[in-house]
């Protein structure tokens, strides 16, 4: 069974916010919100300080808290593990916003297309069904692929199904060490994060 | 020390969200004490109705799409709002019946705001976001300033020994409820609601309700004096303690090896 998946390799991120622009750009979000942000973070203490940029979103969580909570069933979770929105059932009530321990969702008024509603990542379930429907390989076809994962230029972000042993995806799992954010909250997140080779 | 996106208090359920706790719990908790204390009169049911739909009122302000609010109702298997939702209509069936014939129908209406301020404590309980909220003490904090609170109002009808011993025992569980809560949650915004909620919500309302006994003046504002601590208790926690999980590495990149 399909189950996608994204990677971000935190060795590799810039910080550029180019995936930022280009989820924006393929989704249409309205000032202020961010399916798809990159975090400035300095950790530790001088002389021995790091900067980190780290890609944040929502996480496609195994065991979603926001899906449990919404009392309109507009939050799904589909087969292949993409979590989704329906924004005609939603009633803007916020608390899956509140469930959620990633900040992953907006509600605006703002927001043409799907306004005063639930938004958030979607893994550009569109684009990755459509090139399915081609014959396509997401995560490794572009037109099969999330926008940000395409557009990044440190080629930091992957997508793909985590559970083809031979994906590439399940390789980068295999050949470094990795962890996935707030893992005692215990809702499974399909978002990983490598951080060094495999020993 | 690390500079970065710290976690903040988040913006979905402001002041309109905390009426719900506040109102929906105090009402819930006078017709409990009404129950008790005043099975046949009509007064106290209908305020404990009054307010609970003021707090549904308030947060049916707060959300998105207004109209299609009926859609609260779609997911009983899993949302505790779902749930609440139920019980709201549980009450107000329940309670509106009372009004009528309350010998038959107030302790029914006072089970069903029992279940509707366990679905509330519950709300937040599920609300995995925000460690505030999701701490398992809060369920009972919650069921037991409602109860705290309702009891409160209902010195304010009447105060007999059944209903002054009532608000007793609900002050000292309250006590011990926000005791529990806030040795497992540690929130710089609670520490002064919660220490007049213990010194004048639970210390000195026991006092001015001891004294109730003999001088009947004192015990509504023993009454007052919970009900006050305890709303701001709920409206600190649901507005200003709320602070979100935030954003953390376990581990740092090693650079330079691929």
């Amino acid at each position: 069974m399909t189950k996608w998946a994204m990677i971000a390799d935190l060795r590799r991120c810039v910080g550029c916010q180019t995936c930022t622009a280009a989820c924006r750009h393929a989704n249409v979000t309205p000032p202020g919100v961010q399916w798809r942000r990159v975090l400035d973070m300095e950790v530790g203490e001088y002389p021995e300080v790091k900067r980190v940029f780290v890609p944040v979103g929502c996480m496609h969580c195994d065991d979603p808290p926001c899906m449990h909570v919404c009392p309109s069933t507009a939050t799904k979770k589909r087969a292949d593990g993409i979590v989704t929105i329906d924004y005609d059932l939603c009633i803007g009530c916020g608390y899956c916003a509140v469930a959620c321990p990633y900040q992953a969702r907006y509600k605006s008024d703002a927001d043409t297309l799907r306004p005063n509603v639930a938004t958030k990542c979607t893994f550009c379930a569109e684009r990755v069904d459509a090139g399915l429907a081609q014959g396509l390989k997401p995560g490794v076809d572009h037109e099969a692929t999330p926008a940000c994962v395409n557009s990044c230029i440190a080629q930091a972000l992957h997508f793909g199904d985590v559970e083809d042993a031979h994906s590439n995806i399940s390789q980068l799992l295999a050949e470094n060490q990795h962890f996935r954010m707030h893992e005692e909250l215990g809702t499974g997140p399909r978002f990983y994060y490598l951080w060094d080779k495999a020993r | 020390m690390s500079f970065g996106p710290k976690a903040w208090i988040q913006q979905h359920w402001d002041a309109r969200a905390a009426l719900n706790f506040m109102l929906g719990g105090t009402g819930s908790g006078l017709m409990v004490a009404a129950a008790l204390a005043y099975p046949d009169s009509r007064a106290p049911i209908l305020l404990s109705l009054v307010l609970v739909a003021t707090g549904l009122g308030a947060v049916w302000l707060e959300i998105g799409k207004k109209l299609r609010a009926i859609n609260v109702f779609f997911n009983p298997f899993t949302s505790w709002m779902t749930r609440e939702a139920f019980a709201a209509v549980l009450l107000f069936a329940l309670g509106g019946a009372a009004l009528v014939q309350p010998q038959w129908f107030l302790p029914a209406a006072a089970a069903a705001a029992l279940v509707f301020v366990w679905c509330q404590g519950r709300i937040l309980r599920a609300s995995t976001g925000i460690p505030a909220w999701r701490a398992p003490q809060v369920g009972l904090l919650i069921v037991s300033t409602a109860l705290a609170e309702g009891a409160g109002l209902a010195l304010l009808f009447a105060t007999t020994p059944l209903l002054l011993t009532w608000f007793g025992l609900a002050l000292v569980l309250r006590a011990i409820a926000w005791t529990r809560y806030a040795t497992a949650v540690r929130s710089s915004a609670l520490e002064a609601p919660g220490k007049l909620l213990l010194q004048i919500g639970t210390v000195a309302a026991l006092a001015l309700a001891f004294a109730g006994y003999w001088v009947p003046a004192a015990a509504p504002l023993a009454g007052l004096a919970a009900i006050a601590t305890g709303l701001w208790l709920k409206f600190a926690l649901v507005t200003r303690a709320s602070v979100n999980q935030g954003f953390a590495l376990p581990r740092l990149p090693v650079r330079g090896v691929r």
